[in-house]
């Protein structure tokens, strides 16, 4: 499957939350000035990771139309969807993009029954030619459950792994072409989380299905996304396809993140301490880079100006140390 | 140091007329030394939370200790939690032994800052005569887990995740117990605070000298920071053993699957998860717990449950597969 145009552009997207009082009100951005295209040959999965604060929730929000942007715009098959007026237009965005929650326990109404529920998204999703029964059933063996086996059931009676895959079947049902998920299987136990990601894989691959894929574990990205987005203070620091970025990072941040992944390893003990973040919101404000505080490599520029863009070994890499002067400072 | 013997902790019910027993912890025998870091996995729902509860003698019903005895011994004195009460148990909670709960971050008082919070932790133990000392310590503590001071001046809402779960366990270690039992101390923060969390936690029970249980289900977790991994399935310890052979050479078929099932970054290789789903624990299947779902099932794994058997040094495994084939060894 070609396409001309890519499904999704991220156009220069910030968002500004006020903090302080009525005095000493300033601004801070959640997400700040990022920039991404999704899916330009087919469909794809695109991995945001990062600490929390990194904006990479408030990103896949925006690009649900659960939160209003402050700055930029957001093009969805070539629709600026930050013009969406009407209904009709809305449920037809609502329809291509699908999100998938954390918590599934908290995505169900817990006093509704599961097929109950099923029935009314494909109500509200209407496609002409099949009927509810039918598209319920197929999206729930694509998830490998069964009508009858969730029918009459309770949200509580069905396990986490269950839930969220129901909850991925429910997602389906509008036969979208892109699906949000943020932070899908860290309520999932370990010995059914391979189940949920493995149908994330066989989605894109079998249906054409692109995913934004929001998690701070590192391993399950790896294992199904193609590209990856690093985020940090609501900017993406580094982009790149995953082999790259996880293999071998350049950002001293996802540097950082790839190697306080916990392995499951024998031999997997760290030895030298890292520091934290002691005061958080001191760090979006910060002028110039907003990792240098915490940064090894840190250059006299990077707390003075923001470092660009510089496309490095086929990904984009948002540091001084990449970039014009710092460049040569190293060298 | 501590000592559990066939610990049976049942959660009994009884509701018009009809008794149920639910066998969370279902015959757990273990030995934990002075200075090692012992780690417990499993699912969620296979007992390790109601386990690492008992061990802190913190039931109250429905939770009841059907049989077994949890034996620490403190200062050359043993003292069975199980059977204890009131004062006596309020001598040892806290100073001897210690308790992280899962989100521990959340039960700092929202409206006391956090000195507030230090202050009542530590009048609740040793009567506080000298407003000064206590100052001095409260500050001395926090220097020496590498926590800045002015934290004793914020309200709980002012600090981040992970610096809220640092002063929890700053004022769980506020009295060097010699036991800190830790229930999934970092689930929710990002890796890189995670990393920052763990290495506090190692840190202060290298320094103390003190023996730390931590329970997860994050695989990564134990084979960064355990010297002893103990698997638990279904309310049982299905293996135990040192942190490099469970993770170089696992032998339960359950312990097998889960660590095979891990993603890894370098690697895209197809993982599945385990067929099927956990027992419930009011109604566990006969003989081995873990055999409806296991691909090496024999007659005998459904009649008979497996004892805890050694099968090297420090190792113990649960299962008829590989204790027949070492007795075959053997003979």
């Amino acid at each position: 499957m070609s396409r001309n145009e890519p499904l999704l552009v991220i156009d220069k997207v910030s968002k500004f939350y006020p903090v302080g009082g009525l005095f000493s009100r300033t601004r801070i951005a959640a997400v700040s000035d990022v920039s991404l295209t999704m899916a330009e040959s087919g469909p794809e999965i695109l991995t945001l990771a990062g600490e929390s604060g990194s904006g990479k929730t408030t990103l896949a929000r925006m690009v649900l139309r659960l939160i209003e942007l402050s700055e930029g715009r957001i093009l969805f098959n070539g629709r600026d969807i930050t013009t969406i007026r009407t209904r009709e237009e809305q449920m037809e965005f609502m329809r291509a993009v699908q999100p998938i929650f954390q918590n599934p326990f908290e995505a169900f109404n817990p006093l509704k029954r599961i097929d109950s529920y099923l029935t009314e998204t494909a109500n509200n999703y209407s496609v002409e030619g099949a009927s509810a029964e039918q598209r319920i059933n197929s999206a729930l063996e694509l998830v490998g459950l069964s009508v009858s086996g969730v029918r009459g059931r309770y949200p509580h009676e069905l396990s986490g792994g269950q839930l969220q895959r129901v909850s991925v079947a429910r997602a389906l049902l509008a036969s979208p072409l892109l699906l949000v998920a943020d932070e899908p299987v860290s309520m999932v136990d370990a010995s059914l989380r391979m189940s949920i990601v493995n149908l994330f894989r066989e989605l894109k691959e079998k249906h054409g299905v692109s995913i934004i894929y929001i998690t701070h574990d590192l391993a399950t990205a790896y294992y199904i996304s193609d590209r990856i987005a690093i985020m940090q203070r609501g900017c993406i620091v580094e982009i790149g396809p995953v082999g790259k970025v996880l293999m071998e990072p350049l950002h001293p941040y996802a540097k950082l993140l790839r190697e306080s992944l916990l392995e499951p390893r024998a031999d997997a003990a760290w030895n030298e301490e890292i520091t934290l973040a002691s005061i958080e919101t001191e760090e979006f404000v910060r002028q110039g880079c907003k990792f240098a505080e915490r940064c090894e490599s840190r250059l006299p520029i990077c707390q003075t100006s923001e470092p660009p863009y510089s496309v490095v070994d086929g990904r984009e890499v948002k540091c001084w140390l990449y970039a014009g002067e710092g460049k040569k400072a190293v060298v | 140091m501590l000592k559990v013997e066939n610990l049976k902790a049942y959660y009994q019910t009884e509701m018009y007329g009809v008794s149920r027993n639910v066998r969370a912890v279902d015959g757990v025998s273990l030995e934990l030394q002075k200075n090692e870091v012992y780690g417990i996995a499993g699912e969620s729902s296979c007992g390790k939370t109601t386990l690492i509860r008992t061990l802190f003698g913190a039931f109250d019903p429905p939770l009841r200790v059907v049989e077994g005895t949890v034996t620490y011994s403190l200062d050359g004195e043993s003292v069975d939690v199980t059977k204890i009460q009131g004062e006596r148990l309020r001598q040892i909670r806290w100073k001897q032994v210690s308790y992280i709960l899962q989100g521990s971050m959340s039960l700092l008082n929202p409206v006391r800052k956090i000195r507030k919070t230090f202050w009542d932790f530590t009048r609740a133990h040793e009567p506080i005569t000298d407003a000064e000392k206590f100052e001095a310590m409260a500050r001395n503590h926090l220097n020496r887990l590498g926590l800045p001071a002015q934290v004793l001046d914020s309200y709980p809402h002012q600090l981040s995740g992970g610096m809220k779960q640092r002063v929890a366990i700053a004022l769980a270690t506020l009295f060097e117990p010699k036991v800190i039992l830790a229930d999934e101390p970092t689930t929710a923060l990002d890796v890189i605070v995670q990393r920052g969390v763990l290495q506090l936690l190692k840190r202060i029970q290298r320094e103390t000298q003190s023996t730390l249980v931590i329970v997860t289900h994050d695989m990564g977790i134990h084979a960064n920071i355990a010297d002893r991994v103990a698997i638990m399935y279904a309310g049982r310890i299905v293996e135990e053993g040192r942190v490099k052979h469970i993770f170089g050479d696992p032998l339960h078929p359950y312990t097998k699957h889960l660590i095979e099932s891990l993603p890894k970054i370098g690697d895209k290789s197809t993982r599945t998860s385990i067929p099927g789903a956990p027992p419930n624990l009011g109604d566990p299947p006969p003989g081995c717990r873990f055999h409806p779902r296991c691909p090496y099932a024999e007659p005998i794994c459904r009649r008979e449950s497996p004892h805890l058997a050694a099968v090297a040094n420090d190792r113990r495994v649960a299962c008829f597969l590989v204790t027949t084939k070492e007795n075959a060894h053997v003979s």
